[in-house]
C-alpha cells in the first residue's frame, strides 16, 4: 500500500499570504463581472431603449 | 478524520499542494514588462486597423492581449523552471525561488490562456481570438518547448510570437488581416534577434549552464556580432514599411530615421568591439537602446495615428 503524502499544518503567515492571494483573486473576478457588464451594455447599445414595445 | 478534529484543528494540508505565492509572485509569472510592451504594440495595431473600434471594445481587446501575454509568460516559466533555476537573470523567479508550485503555474496559465482567447472571441471577433491561442501555442509550445532548447534560430522563429499582437488587435478591429498591421509585425520580427542576441552576449556563460543553444554558445560571439549587424539593418529598413504603407507620416518619418541612426551605430559598435570591456559595454549599450527604439518608434506611430483620427483636437476642443 502506497504511504501517505506527508502533512502539516500551515503556519500563521502561510495562512496570512493565501488570506490576501484569495482578496486578490475575489477583486479580480469582481472586476471582470463588472467589465463584461458594461461590455454586454455597450453591445446592446440603444437597442434596449429603442426596441419596439 | 472526526467532525470534532475538524473544527478545533486547522486542515492538514499536503506539502505538495500548499502554495505559498503572494500575489506579486503570481503577478511576476505574468512576465509584466513583456505585456507592457505586448499591450503598448498592440494598441499601435489597433490605431492603424482601416476600421476603427469602438473605445470600450478596444480596451476589452487589449486587456484580453495582455491576458493572453500573461497566460504565455506563466506557462513559459513553468516548463522553463530547470533551466531558470541555472541562470543568474531567472533564478529569482517564483518557480525556481520554490514561491509557487509548478502545477499552480500551469493551473494559472492554462486559465488565463483559456479566458483570454474566450474574451476576445466575445468582445471582437472569432478569427482575432484564433490568432490569439496561434499566438500563445506558438510562444509556449513551437518556442518554449521546442526551438528554445533545440536550435540556435529559437528567437528568430520564435520572434513571431511576440510579433503577432499588433495583427491581433487589428485584426479584432477589422475582421481581416490587414497590410498596416503586417509592417508592424515584420518590424517587431526583425528587432527580436538584435534585441536578444545582444542579452544572450552578455549572459553567454548562463545560457551555456543552462545548455540553451543560444547563438553565442553554439556559433560564437563573432557570428552573433555579425548576425546582429545583418538584422539591424533589416529592422531599420523595414521601420519604413509604415511610411510606404500611408499609415505614418512626418513625425515617425523623423523619429524612425533618428532611432535607426542610432540602433545602426550601436550596432555597429558591437561588431567592431569584440574584446573586454568594450565589448561588453556595445553589447549592454545595444541591448538597453533595443527596448527604447521599439519603445519610441511606436510611441511615434502611435500619436501620429492619434493626431490622424482627430483625437486631440476633440481632446482639446
Amino acid at each position: 500500500m502506497a504511504q501517505d503524502p506527508p502533512i502539516r499544518e500551515l503556519t500563521r503567515e502561510e495562512l496570512a499570504v493565501r488570506r490576501r492571494r484569495s482578496i486578490v483573486l475575489a477583486l479580480i473576478l469582481a472586476a471582470f463581472v463588472v467589465l463584461f457588464f458594461i461590455t454586454t451594455m455597450v453591445r446592446l447599445g440603444g437597442n434596449v431603449a429603442e426596441r419596439a414595445l | 478524520m472526526t467532525h470534532a478534529q475538524f473544527e478545533t484543528a486547522p486542515l492538514p494540508v499536503d506539502e505538495v499542494l500548499a502554495g505559498n505565492g503572494t500575489a506579486s509572485d503570481y503577478f511576476a509569472l505574468l512576465k509584466p514588462r513583456v505585456m507592457a510592451l505586448v499591450v503598448f504594440t498592440a494598441f499601435a495595431g489597433l490605431l492603424v486597423a482601416p476600421e476603427p473600434m469602438h473605445p470600450w471594445m478596444g480596451f476589452m481587446t487589449l486587456l484580453a492581449i495582455a491576458l493572453g501575454a500573461g497566460a504565455s509568460g506563466a506557462l513559459n516559466m513553468w516548463f522553463d523552471v530547470d533551466i531558470d533555476a541555472l541562470m543568474k537573470r531567472t533564478a529569482a523567479r517564483p518557480l525556481p525561488r520554490g514561491a509557487i508550485q509548478p502545477g499552480e503555474a500551469l493551473g494559472f496559465g492554462v486559465t488565463l490562456a483559456v479566458a483570454s482567447v474566450l474574451t476576445l472571441g466575445l468582445v471582437a471577433n472569432y478569427l482575432a481570438a484564433a490568432i490569439l491561442a496561434f499566438t500563445i501555442f506558438f510562444y509556449v509550445v513551437v518556442y518554449t518547448m521546442w526551438l528554445k532548447r533545440w536550435t540556435a534560430q529559437n528567437i528568430v522563429i520564435g520572434g513571431a510570437a511576440g510579433a503577432l499582437p499588433p495583427v491581433i488587435a487589428s485584426t479584432a478591429a477589422t475582421g481581416a488581416i490587414d497590410l498596416p498591421a503586417l509592417s508592424l509585425f515584420l518590424i517587431i520580427f526583425l528587432w527580436t534577434p538584435p534585441h536578444f542576441w545582444a542579452l544572450a552576449l552578455l549572459r553567454a556563460d548562463d545560457y551555456a549552464r543552462a545548455k540553451v543553444p543560444m547563438l553565442p554558445v553554439t556559433a560564437g560571439e563573432g557570428e552573433t556580432r555579425r548576425q546582429i549587424l545583418f538584422y539591424s539593418v533589416l529592422l531599420v529598413l523595414s521601420s519604413l514599411a509604415p511610411l510606404l504603407l500611408g499609415i505614418a507620416g512626418w513625425i515617425y518619418l523623423i523619429a524612425s530615421l533618428a532611432l535607426g541612426a542610432r540602433f545602426l551605430e550601436r550596432a555597429w559598435r558591437t561588431y567592431r568591439h569584440r574584446q573586454g570591456e568594450p565589448a561588453r559595454k556595445s553589447a549592454a549599450s545595444l541591448f538597453a537602446f533595443s527596448i527604447l527604439y521599439l519603445f519610441a518608434l511606436f510611441a511615434a506611430l502611435v500619436v501620429e495615428r492619434l493626431f490622424a483620427l482627430s483625437v486631440f483636437p476633440s481632446l482639446i476642443g
